[in-house]
């Protein structure tokens, strides 16, 4: 427990620098997601071909090989980002497709008799979609969207292996350097990824049991 | 909502030619940016007054050509990577299974302790979870994987069985009960099969993420194929080697992934025409586990719907 106070402002420094990559990546997730999910529901069959293909692509390959890429091959490519930087991308452009999906499974759950019933009283394209579909794929969309971050989360600690100095890479050189007090080091890490974890899962289960019920 | 045709009218040739024109324009665009990817990669370069071949230069290649070196690839790192996979699927089917049971279980002192250490596994990173294990329990690298992977994907799978469970209809298990089944007979006999048929296509996605997650081993130290290739190979042959090391270290993942995945959307196309409940979509497990709890809750209200 001592050796947890003590290293208190080094789990600080590495939570904080989590806590960026989560921010950072996951709105920059949530941009490229959408667009993404535009395009697999866009009339452009050109655009649907890419989007599926991308998805499918960069849904099976391993985070570890993504941040491999943006942390070892990218600056012998030529590329002078910061490994923070590049980190982000990474996680942004591995955490997108999961965004695109759970925004398309959203829309996709909205009951078809819903948009047939908004065109048969007379809406619009604009109109079906802006007031009938999107509302209630909202409620379907969000749930899902916060385990994608939650995901997210747990997975900047990989970053902490491609020389990016989060929670991880944090825990890690603390676990060397007190060799007497591992235990108590990886529990503490472990709490400051569950303080992350734990309250967004309750809100999800929270709104999924709230909307659910409404429908 | 399956088919978008219903938002708009029925295109007419007008709006038939300028979707036509504009899917090509995007579709040329698409392709000229790839291929500027590509022409980029394959560019000589200068670097400090040398001129260093293209990435698709032969020179950066020919090493591919030495059977041994496949040999040494497949055997040593797609092996390593397969077998890590392997042994920990059949731990966190075990477990899910296991942790299915005494999640749902109607004794307190089990549910609420189990469901405690669910939530602190499946919210914990993998990687800390394999640090943990490497440092504290001194297993070796390939058990540290092997168990950190089946500790938290059984933990994933027991919370979607233990969906399918709740999903179930009631009479399932009034029916196990009133043919004089005790309460554990009929969850076994009756609900369970049920319920893993159910969730076969999602604890089958679940194993693809098992399978990339095996790479997450080339951090806490375990031979598999991203640490064979991209660490020990690619510092071997040098600096030089390393964009095709990692070009083909990326298609084996895909190759081994992506037949992982195909297969279990083929199981869920076949399991959705077999029993008429509702399909999950084995490409999005959270929001099938999401959807089957929904249904769970939904019939707990008594206002079951026959589908959602």
């Amino acid at each position: 427990m001592d050796a947890v106070i003590e290293n208190l402002p080094t789990y600080w420094r590495g939570f904080s620098m989590t806590l960026l990559l989560l921010g950072v990546s996951g709105l920059s997730a949530l941009v490229l997601g959408t667009i993404i999910a535009a395009m697999r529901i866009s009339p452009v069959a050109s655009l649907r071909g890419f989007a599926t293909v991308y998805t499918e692509l960069v849904r099976n390959t391993p985070l570890t090989l993504v941040l491999f890429f943006c942390a070892v091959v990218l600056p012998i490519l030529g590329s002078r980002l910061e490994f923070a930087t590049a980190a982000m991308i990474g996680l942004a452009v591995y955490t997108s497709p999961f965004v695109a999906e759970a925004l398309r499974s959203g829309i996709n759950g909205v009951p078809i008799g819903q948009a047939e019933a908004a065109r048969s009283v007379g809406l619009g394209f604009g109109q079906t979609v802006g007031l009938i579909v999107l509302p209630q794929a909202f409620r379907m969309t969000i749930p899902p969207l916060i385990n994608v971050f939650i995901a997210l989360t747990k997975n900047t600690s990989v970053a902490g292996a491609f020389f990016v100095f989060e929670l991880f890479a944090g825990t890690r050189e603390l676990a060397n350097a007190n060799g007497d007090a591992v235990i108590a080091i990886l529990l503490g890490a472990a709490t400051f990824y569950l303080a992350i974890t734990i309250p967004l899962g309750a809100v999800a289960a929270q709104l999924e049991r709230k909307w659910v019920v409404q429908r | 909502m399956s088919g978008t045709s219903v938002l708009f009218d029925a295109p007419g040739p007008k709006a038939r030619r300028r979707s036509l024109i504009s899917s090509i324009v995007a579709g040329v665009l698409i392709l000229a940016g790839l291929a500027w990817i590509v022409m980029t990669l394959a560019a000589p370069r200068e670097s400090g007054g040398i001129t260093l071949p293209g990435y698709f230069d032969p020179s950066r290649w020919d090493i591919f050509a030495d059977p041994a070196l496949w040999s040494r690839i497949l055997t040593a790192g797609v092996w390593a990577t397969l077998s890590a996979a392997l042994t920990a699927s059949v731990f966190a089917i075990a477990l899910g299974i296991l942790l299915s049971l005494m999640r749902s279980s109607a004794i307190a002192w089990i549910r609420i302790p189990t469901a405690v250490v669910l939530e602190f596994v499946r919210g914990m990173p993998v990687l800390l979870m394999m640090l943990f294990i490497l440092l504290v329990l001194n297993t070796g690298a390939f058990w540290a994987v092997v168990a950190a992977l089946s500790l938290y994907n059984g933990a994933i799978i027991g919370e979607a069985l233990r969906a399918g469970l709740a999903a179930l209809p009631r009479g399932q298990r009034e029916a196990g009960l009133s043919l004089g089944m005790r309460p554990l007979q009929s969850k076994m006999l009756v609900e369970f099969p049920q319920a893993f048929r159910q969730m076969l296509p999602i604890i089958v996605a679940q194993l693809v993420v098992l399978l990339k997650d095996t790479s997450l081993g080339a951090i806490v130290g375990y031979v598999e194929l991203l640490r064979l290739n991209m660490y020990q190979l690619a510092t071997f042959y040098g600096n030089r080697y390393l964009f095709s090391f990692f070009i083909v270290t990326l298609v084996l993942y895909l190759i081994m992934n992506l037949s992982l995945s195909w297969f279990a959307r083929w199981l869920s196309k076949r399991t959705a025409s077999k029993s008429s409940g509702t399909k999950l979509d084995p490409d999005n497990p959270n929001q099938a586990i999401l959807v089957a709890e929904a249904s769970a809750a939904a019939r707990q209200m008594g206002n079951a719907p026959g589908r959602i």
